[in-house]
Formats: C-alpha cells, sequence, structure tokens
C-alpha cells in the first residue's frame, strides 16, 4: 500500500493540493472513535487505578495455588530425586523438556510484535505490543524452571556458567546445550531491557498521576525521571530501534538453538535440517494464539475495544493462519524426506510417530490442532466471530504442546535398538509441574494487569493522526471505518459515542 | 522554629502549547532565534522534531556498534582460551584448534546482542542523562501534564540569550499558554 498513506487518512496531502489527492484505501484508524490523547490515559491507567474486577480476584487466588503447588513438587523433586518424574532410559526428556520448549515458543510472538513489527513499521502492533512482551517475559521464566531442574541436581546448576571451578573442567562450547544456556539467558535479558525501556514513559505517566506518595514513589523510581524532553526522545527512540534490530534476529536465533538441540543429534526423527525455520514459525504461531487467549479477555473485561480493535485481531489470526501453514507444510515435508531419504531408521521413526507406535494419537491430536484448526482464518466469518477465534487459539496452545511431545518423546521411546524400547508415562508430579507453570505464568500477568500499563500509551498516542506535526484538523475527514459487526458484538457503547469524546469519561466497561 | 529561607534560580520559561503543529512550529522558530540550551516535552516522540529542533542523529549506534564488537570479541576469546588453549577437548569429532570456529558462532552472536544491549540501555540512559529523579520542571504542577497530553517548551536560563522578559514575551508571540517561569532551588 502506499507508503504516504501510512499514516492516518490524509494528513500527508501537501497543502494547497484542493481535491487533487487520490483517495488510495481508507486506512482502518488503530484507535476507534475519535478518541483524545487523555481518554487513552485515563482509560489504560484506569486500568492500574481502579479496583480490580471480582473476575480478577477469581483468577489470581487459583492461580497463586497452582504455583504454590509447582514450588511444592519441585521440593519434592529436589528433596527426593529426579526419579518422582517419569523419565526413564531411553525417555530422558520428556515432560520437563516438551514444556520447556512450550513455554520458550509462545515468548517469541511477544518479541515478533515487539521488534519485526517494529521494524516493518506495522503501527497496529502498539495496541498489543505491551501486553505480548510481559507474556514474552513470564513465559520465559516458566520455560527457564525446567532445564534447570531437568539437570537433576539444581543446586550444580551454576556448572552451565563458564565460570572457573576447582575441577579445572570449562564447559563444552561445541555442544548446543550450552549454546541455549547462552541463547536463552541472553533472550531474556534482553527482552526484559526492551520491555522496561519501552516501560519508562508510561511509568512516568503512572508517576504523575499517582495520589499516594508510596506510589508516586515507586513509579518515580522506575520512570527515571522521565521528562519527555526531544532531548531524551531522539535517543530513546534510537535506544528503541536499535533494540528492534538486535531482537529481531536474537528472537530468530533463540529457536533456531532450540531446535540445534535435537537437529545435531544423530537421532532418527531429530536429525534434520528443516528443524530451525520449523521451530521459529511454529514458536510465532503458538506465541499469538497465546497473544489471543490472553488480550482477547483483557479487552473484554478491561473495555479496550477502541485500542485494541477488530482490525489487531484480525491481523494477528491472519498470522496464525500464515505460520500455521508453515507448520502444516514443514509437517508433511518432514514424512517425505523421511521417504525420500532412503534411510530406513528415519522413514522407520515417522511410521512409529504416525502409523503404530504408542503415541500415535499424539501426532493426529496435534496436526488436528496445529493444521487444520487454523484453517478456520482464511475465512473472514471465521476471524471476527471472537468465541471461533478463542477457539482455535486454544486449539493452537494445546496443538504446540502435543508437537514438543510428539517430536520428544516418540522419537526417543523408540530409538534404534528394540531391547531398548520402552515406553513412558508421565507421573503426577510431572502433570502438577506443569499445570503449577501454567498458573504461575497467569498469576504474573495478572499482576502486570495491576501494576503496570496494559497497553502502550505513549506509543498509541503517537500512532494517532492528530500525533503528526503536518496534521490539518481541517482537512482532514477522519472517516471512521468500524467494522459493522463491532458495533453489535463488542462495543454497545459505539453508537452513543459522540465523535469526539468528551475528555475524561472512559467508556466501556 | 527558625525556617530557612531557600535560595531561588530561575531553570526557565515554560510554556504549554494545544497540539503538535504548534509545538513543531514553534520549535522551528525558537532554533531559527538561536537558542542552545532548550527542549520540547511531549507524550509521545514526535515525527520530525529533531530536524525542527535542528539537533543531530543519536550518536548511540556508535556506541553500540562498539558494545557489539567488544560481545564478539568476549565471547570468542572466552570460547577459544578454554577449548583451545586451557582445556583442549576432542569430542563431536571437532578439532580443538582455531578451525572449531563454526561451533563457536552460536555463542559469539549471543554475546554480541547481550553486549549490544547493555549498551543500548546503558548508554541510551547515558546520554538521556537519566536516571536523575529530581528536576526543576516538576516544580511546575501544570508540566506534569507532558505525560499525559500536554506539550511544553522550555527555554533554559543558562542559555546565552535568555531573560525573563524577552524570553517569554517571545514565546507568547509564539503562540505558548500558560507561561511559566520554573525556579530550582539551590
Amino acid at each position: 500500500m502506499a507508503s504516504a498513506t501510512d499514516t492516518h487518512d490524509h494528513s500527508h496531502a501537501p497543502a494547497g493540493g484542493g481535491n487533487s489527492v487520490a483517495q488510495v484505501l481508507t486506512r482502518e484508524p488503530l484507535v476507534l472513535n475519535n478518541r483524545s490523547m487523555h481518554w487513552i490515559t485515563e482509560k489504560v491507567s484506569g486500568i492500574v487505578e481502579k479496583p480490580q474486577p471480582k473476575l480478577w480476584w477469581y483468577l489470581i487466588v487459583p492461580c497463586f495455588l497452582l504455583t504454590i503447588v509447582l514450588v511444592s513438587c519441585f521440593t519434592y523433586l529436589i528433596a527426593t530425586g529426579i526419579g518422582v518424574w517419569g523419565t526413564n532410559h531411553p525417555v530422558a526428556w520428556c515432560w520437563d523438556i516438551t514444556n520447556f520448549v512450550f513455554w520458550i515458543g509462545i515468548g517469541h510472538a511477544g518479541t515478533l510484535i515487539s521488534a519485526i513489527l517494529f521494524l516493518t513499521r506495522q503501527k497496529w502492533r502498539t495496541g498489543v505490543n505491551r501486553a505480548a512482551e510481559a507474556m514474552t517475559l513470564f513465559a520465559v521464566v516458566c520455560a527457564g524452571i525446567f532445564p534447570a531442574l531437568h539437570v537433576g541436581r539444581v543446586w550444580m546448576v551454576y556448572f552451565l556458567a563458564p565460570i572457573p571451578n576447582s575441577n579445572a573442567i570449562w564447559q563444552n562450547f561445541k555442544s548446543p546445550l550450552l549454546w541455549d544456556v547462552f541463547a536463552v539467558s541472553t533472550y531474556f535479558t534482553v527482552s526484559v531491557i526492551f520491555w522496561y525501556l519501552g516501560l519508562v514513559p508510561d511509568l512516568a505517566t503512572m508517576r504523575d498521576r499517582a495520589k499516594s506518595s508510596i506510589k508516586k514513589l515507586a513509579y518515580g523510581i522506575f520512570a527515571l525521571g522521565w521528562r519527555g524532553g526531544n532531548r531524551q526522545w531522539r535517543h530513546y527512540e534510537m535506544a528503541y530501534l536499535l533494540l528492534a534490530a538486535l531482537s529481531t534476529p536474537l528472537v530468530l536465533s533463540v529457536h533456531t538453538v532450540v531446535s540445534f538441540d535435537f537437529a545435531t543429534s544423530v537421532v532418527p526423527g531429530w536429525h534434520t535440517t528443516i528443524f530451525p525455520p520449523y521451530f521459529v514459525a511454529g514458536a510465532i504461531f503458538g506465541g499469538f494464539a497465546m497473544v489471543l487467549t490472553l488480550m482477547i479477555p483483557c479487552r473484554s473485561i478491561y473495555g479496550l475495544h477502541d485500542l485494541l480493535t477488530a482490525k489487531h485481531i484480525d491481523n494477528m489470526t491472519k498470522i496464525i493462519a500464515l505460520t500455521g501453514s508453515i507448520v502444516g507444510f514443514a509437517y508433511l515435508m518432514e514424512l517425505f524426506v523421511a521417504w525420500y531419504s532412503g534411510s530406513n531408521y528415519e522413514f522407520d521413526a515417522f511410521k512409529i510417530r504416525i502409523m503404530y507406535g504408542p503415541y500415535t494419537w499424539t501426532y493426529y491430536a496435534m496436526f488436528f490442532c496445529n493444521v487444520i484448526a487454523p484453517q478456520a482464518f482464511w475465512f473472514k466469518y471465521c476471524r471476527e466471530k471472537l468465541w471461533i477465534v478463542m477457539t482455535v487459539c486454544m486449539f493452537v496452545n494445546a496443538g504446540m504442546w502435543y508437537e514438543r511431545f510428539v517430536i520428544i518423546v516418540t522419537t526417543l521411546a523408540r530409538d534404534f535398538l528394540p531391547g531398548q524400547w520402552d515406553d513412558y508415562h508421565p507421573t503426577w508430579v510431572e502433570i502438577w509441574s506443569f499445570i503449577g507453570t501454567i498458573g504461575l505464568f497467569t498469576m504474573l500477568f495478572l499482576l502486570f494487569l495491576r501494576f503496570l500499563p496494559v497497553i502502550a500509551m505513549s506509543e498509541v498516542k503517537g500512532v494517532l493522526p492528530e500525533a503528526d506535526p503536518h496534521y490539518d484538523p481541517t482537512r482532514s475527514k477522519r472517516k471512521t471505518v468500524v467494522r459493522p459487526y463491532l458495533k453489535e458484538v463488542d462495543n454497545p457503547s459505539s453508537d452513543t459515542q459522540p465523535t469526539l469524546a468528551p475528555d475524561g469519561i472512559p467508556g466501556g466497561a | 522554629m527558625a525556617q530557612s529561607t531557600p535560595l531561588k534560580r530561575v531553570h526557565g520559561a515554560l510554556a504549554e502549547f494545544s497540539n503538535v503543529q504548534d509545538l513543531y512550529r514553534a520549535a522551528e522558530k525558537v532554533r531559527d532565534a538561536g537558542f542552545k540550551h532548550w527542549d520540547v516535552h511531549s507524550p509521545f516522540p514526535i515525527h520530525g522534531m529533531d530536524d525542527a529542533m535542528g539537533l543531530p542523529k543519536s550518536i548511540l549506534s556508535l556506541f553500540v556498534l562498539i558494545g557489539g564488537a567488544t560481545g564478539t570479541t568476549t565471547a570468542f576469546l572466552l570460547q577459544y582460551i578454554t577449548q583451545v588453549v586451557i582445556y583442549p577437548t576432542v569430542v563431536q569429532s571437532k578439532p580443538a584448534n582455531i578451525f572449531t570456529i563454526p561451533a563457536f558462532f552460536p555463542v559469539m552472536f549471543e554475546l554480541t546482542i547481550l553486549f549490544s544491549a547493555f549498551t543500548c540501555l546503558f548508554g541510551g540512559l547515558a546520554l538521556m542523562k537519566l536516571p536523575r529523579l529530581n528536576h526543576p520542571l516538576f516544580n511546575s504542577q501544570n508540566f506534569l501534564k507532558f505525560s499525559d497530553d500536554g506539550f511544553f517548551l522550555c527555554i533554559e536560563a543558562r542559555d546565552p540569550s535568555f531573560s525573563i522578559e524577552k524570553t517569554q514575551a517571545f514565546l507568547k508571540e509564539l503562540g505558548g499558554k500558560n507561561l511559566e517561569i520554573v525556579e530550582d532551588e539551590i
């Protein structure tokens, strides 16, 4: 689309151009109902400042209990030994690594939204990037727990770090497992930096609005004394751009390195060059599903319909359809290559996976959830009906977990020597550890909603039409293209809203 | 109890503008008037404001390049010294000499990114002169709107062309509202 229309509407029209401006395509506004900047501040800060809805409490209490379950499971594991898990020989990697890859993959959509969409100037990212980045951090926290405990003696986990020790041995830097340590820890650190840098202007907003001195102090310290001066913004924007440019290859590298854990081994079913792109596409796919899973309820509960519009959901569902198809292609290509390679072991590994192994049902569950279900998003109807979007996203969330299970467990359970074959069944400790991380993840996200602005206010204000220094209100025709269904389904109040909302009246719920 | 009278000095002249467009035009005029120590404050970065203020490109990218190169070197040395010099082991049939360098690339890449990101954060903060929790501008109640929907222009008293009356008149002429002289306690 013409770059001249990249900002909203016709604000870039040359002065005195008269009617000669070609109407290319009217872009849907990123903020509906002509909301003012003050309205955005009130709405987003209001989520933090006002008491949380009852539902918040109904959710955080069970999530907190599940976190306690998680801690208890790990305490039991550490006190007793790794035998409380169902790991055996040959299935030495099981739910722990499945969960690790699952959670780290979920994180990737956050970085994708914040970094890649920033570099490609996709302005719609401003509505979702903050929550997606927070989700990234919390997912990486959940992911990091598993490999740390998987090492067995967690108190020796510092052996992963290249620090001199009394045995005078050094890590094997030729091992993908060590690359993984560096990749994941770098990813977490850079994600924290990126997220925090994005938060600084909004923390300043919270600081300037805070009534109590404790809040003022807490937000004030983290806002670092931000004054929004252009002499700060110019460095800030450069820092943000550079971090986006650094995070983009980083996010691709992290899941590539995770896939190296498998691909550089000689295990049939793992030893394939397709793994890096296939893992990255799968990670983005699963991550976007999780963003939607979190943001669609948030949008309804907190009434963020004007900031997280149908356009945002539509864009994300399209990305899910695309990446889901890439993942489907990778699944089929894996099968094709297994046959075409002429390697009996490779082909057998896949026959066991899809035809007569002990876990064939997980393969079909994965295939249905990840490949068939997202095809619904080719149809506009399905992208617009939120319950369908939520259902498909739930399928994708489950499907991505199954994918990792299929890759890890079905492969290990049947290796070269039939005498070594063994089945694997999770124990209650593993099951509750996984459920516990879901609780931890949700709890962290709920706390994020409670204490930090869920939408990047400064960024959303920056993409409003009036944020353009050459915007001319008299020339602008600011047509609000609201999707017809939006009025009925999402935003019953939009009919009654005046063209320019009076400041300070938060609409919605 | 004896109260001490705080000593105050003028920090600068602050003016509010009603929208981005007015602020942008005012900034161009302040730039052309030859002021050196001044700034505009807005809730979001304004596209093109660097030109309107006559500011050059941020130097941060150079810092980050140096930071990134340090990361690459650190990772290479860390791996080369431990794998080749101190503790050579032949695993995965990879040699224990310089030719094993392809296996070092992932960690070199990750540390490049890590060092660059740290340089980005700390270099950026240093250039922005943050953290600085107190600032004379925070003495103005009106200024706190900058993080909501207020647009401000402040010409500092340390600028050689600054004079309280003339600068305020200038800001008024540019369309500034709620003119204020911001004071700093010393």
